[in-house]
């Protein structure tokens, strides 16, 4: 140890496609050519969870925080950082020498955030099982082993009150209580990592950033139920965590921490990882069974539920990613320290993957019971480009929107429920006012209808027939009597379909129709879009008393739908326009408006 | 036959596999990342080795979308359409590509040289609209940015 500084570089997904990389093998070249590389351990953590300003690099000790870094700037972070002293002003994040005592965590995006889940992203090498372990990693592990019984280990995560965060929000003891209870010798512990829901990425963050908190809980769960095995299924789409989970999985066994007789207590586990091929419904739980045996991705009857009847028919638990790397911190700290944190109903914290037309687009943790509008405006820093708030949709594909007279409700798995909407794996998607209600419907309709897997008729039939009518009223040939079909419909396929995706599918149309009825009407009944979204019903059309004359919008046209002299107002052809909007993008004057 | 369509690493690896339970989706992802879809011909040769009905192999090929039925281009082209990239205009880079090269989803650009696939999201929200071209992954890609991208590759 005893180098003066250490460098961490953001190694997940977001930055690495930024260049993260390159910036990584430019520092440590940098370090050498400068006769520093003594002074200076460079290291590829995982997600530092503000993606919006990556590739991000962080500096130890000082603790300065760079963004938007790129690899030409490795000589000067080398020459003035480390060699000076001196911070590199222009590349902070405040752009102002930091003040003393200031910390990461004073930046407005990390104050309201609480780390459990991503504790050790963006802290440790990820693909340095030292690192893990110098940061309290396999403490729980050894505590389950040595000093717990199978019992105390399930009473613990009871006492934390965790449920799962894959998005039923069932208690995670309960699982492994009925898995523990079921009769069998052979039972399996399931890792489901296939993160499908589209605007979702914790559980790849988590397992790029810190892969061996999920090895070791998987681990604890098979000594509380009696598992030997466990299987990891992933998504192939995630090579960067599949790749990591290896490298995670050989230094465990090569340590004793994974195989026979694990650290000398006589316990065998291994993990084995499955590779989904990107299937939505393969998050549900029975249909990802079947898929790690080989076969099509379909749900099958519950009961018997995979406690039961899960894998091979064997009992078996299965949590998601972000429910695991919660086990480590409740067994070693204790499930009552966990339960401080969060409300009655929800303990420990939620990361959600805040995306859309927010400033602070990012990986976010925040204790339950934090409100929406602080998720939003807080640490998101509210809307870009300084539009209006719409609505956030949580819970993909099978959650709905939630309108700003909603937005101080604090956020947890009932309080989600009561407002329409679902806490789900964790998308979090900001709308603003030029989004159109109606499309955002469609566009989760047409995800389920593809990704319904044709077993049961509510969800194959339902989805398309949803999906048509919503289609319809987008362009243009909406009647009054389609919402009422759009209700019946959705009502059969929640109380019809087999899994929960088909239960789910209907909820972005209900909750919308819900909190938006004007919008489906001014569709239906006046034939427009307010938001100016949906091509068939709108006209762009130039102010005479704005337009100068200036002949970019015309130049620009690419059907030359747009004519006038120079220096006079401009008109558009409405028969030719093909409604592009270039135009519009085009003009300086904001003398072209759509209706 | 089996020599000529898939190499001595792949008929290892299917060997190593032959014997466990539920080992053709693992088999598949392997045949797919050596040939690059899943052929007729390659179909037939899983088949045979794993002795599974070329039936179950067809059922489990079409369901899964990761799996390719067509010979893809020299450089495949995804453009997400998850969520956030839908809101911020990952529609208008598949409109644009084909205006630009005549591509459709799930075609071939006539030299093969393009192929283009929509995806739902590829987990760098952060940076929508986004699309990978061979792997490498373009940010915050806008319209009259296309062009300049497609030029790199050739």
């Amino acid at each position: 140890m005893g180098f003066k500084n250490y460098i961490l570089v953001c190694g997940g997904t977001g930055c690495e496609s930024s260049k993260s990389d390159l910036i990584y093998k430019t520092l440590i070249e940098e370090a050498k050519a400068q006769g520093v590389a003594d002074q200076v351990q460079v290291i590829k953590t995982g997600c530092f969870g503000f993606c919006e300003q990556g590739p991000i690099v962080k500096v130890l000790p000082e603790d300065s925080f760079y963004v938007k870094v790129k690899p030409e700037d490795a000589r000067e972070l080398i020459s003035e950082h480390v060699i000076k002293g001196r911070e590199v002003t222009r590349l902070l994040y405040n752009k102002t020498p930091k003040k003393p005592l200031e910390q990461v965590e004073d930046i407005q995006f990390y104050q309201k955030q609480l780390r459990i889940v991503l504790r050790n992203c963006g802290v440790i090498d990820p693909e340095n099982i030292d690192d893990y372990i110098a940061n309290d990693g396999y403490v729980a592990l050894e505590k389950a082993l040595f000093d717990m019984s199978e019992d105390d280990i399930i009473e613990e995560v009871k006492k934390s009150g965790l449920r799962g965060r894959g998005g039923a929000g069932f208690p995670t003891w309960m699982k492994w209580n009925f898995t523990k209870q079921a009769e069998g010798d052979v039972k399996y512990v399931v890792c489901n990592a296939d993160e499908g829901d589209p605007g979702a990425y914790m559980d790849r963050s988590t397992l790029e950033g810190d892969p061996h908190s999920v090895l070791e809980a998987m681990t604890i769960c098979g000594k509380a139920i009696g598992a030997h095995q466990g299987y990891i299924y992933i998504r192939a789409e995630y090579p960067l965590a599949i790749h990591r989970l290896e490298i995670a999985m050989k230094q465990a066994r090569e340590y004793g921490l994974l195989g026979k007789n694990i650290l000398g207590s006589g316990f065998d586990y291994d993990i084995e990882i499955r590779l989904g091929a990107g299937a939505f419904v393969c998050g549900e739980e029975t249909a990802l069974l079947q898929s790690i045996e080989g076969h099509r991705g379909m749900p099958q009857p519950r009961p018997p539920f995979p406690a039961v009847k899960g894998l091979w028919g064997k009992p078996t638990v299965i949590n998601n990613v972000e429910t695991w790397a919660n086990i480590p911190v409740i067994i070693a700290k204790g499930g009552d320290e966990f339960a401080k944190v969060g409300t009655a109903d929800s303990h420990g914290t939620k990361v959600f993957a805040l995306t859309g037309k927010v400033c602070n687009s990012g990986l976010v943790e925040v204790p339950m019971g934090t409100t929406l509008r602080e998720i939003v405006f807080d640490i998101g820093g509210g809307i870009a480009n300084g539009r209006k708030f719409k609505a956030v949709q949580t819970g993909g594909p099978s959650g709905g929107v939630i309108t700003e007279e909603n937005l101080d409700t604090p956020i947890d798995f009932g309080g989600l429920q009561r407002i329409g909407s679902m806490m789900g794996s964790g998308g979090m998607i900001v709308m603003d006012d030029s989004d159109c209600i109606v499309d955002v419907a469609k566009f989760y309709l047409e995800f389920t209808r593809d990704e319904s897997c044709g077993k049961c008729f509510p969800c194959r039939i339902g989805g398309k027939s949803l999906y048509n009518l919503l289609d319809k009223i987008t362009i243009g040939n909406g009647t009054e009597e389609d919402i009422e079909e759009l209700k019946t419909i959705a009502h059969a396929m929640q109380k019809g379909s087999l899994c929960a995706l088909g239960q789910t599918a209907p909820n972005p149309v209900l909750s919308t129709l819900r909190y938006f009825p004007e919008e489906y009407e001014a569709h239906i009944r006046d034939k427009k879009c307010p938001a100016g979204k949906c091509k068939k019903l709108i006209r762009y059309q130039i102010d005479p008393n704005k337009c100068i004359g200036c002949t970019a919008c015309s130049r620009k046209c690419p059907v030359g739908a747009i004519s006038g002299e120079l220096k006079k107002p401009h008109s558009i052809n409405q028969s030719a326009c093909i409604k592009c909007g270039v135009c519009r993008q085009t003009c300086k004057f904001s003398a072209i408006t759509v209706e | 036959m089996s020599q000529n369509l898939f190499s001595d690493d792949l008929l290892s690896f299917i060997d190593e596999w032959k014997d466990k339970p539920g080992n053709l989706i693992m088999v598949l992802h392997r045949v797919q990342s050596e040939v690059g879809y899943i052929s007729r011909e390659a179909a037939d040769e899983v088949s045979r080795l794993l002795d599974v009905p070329l039936a179950t192999i067809w059922g489990v090929v079409t369901f899964y979308h990761f799996f390719k039925l067509t010979k893809p281009g020299k450089y495949n082209i995804q453009v997400c359409l998850g969520t956030a990239c839908y809101l911020k205009g990952g529609d208008i880079i598949v409109e644009e590509l084909e205006k630009l090269k005549g591509l459709k989803v799930d075609s071939l650009t006539e030299d093969g040289l393009f192929s283009l696939q929509a995806v739902r999201c590829v987990g760098c929200c952060g940076l929508a609209p986004v699309m990978t071209i061979g792997g490498e992954v373009f940010g915050k890609v806008s319209k009259d940015q296309i062009p300049g991208i497609l030029d790199k590759f050739s």
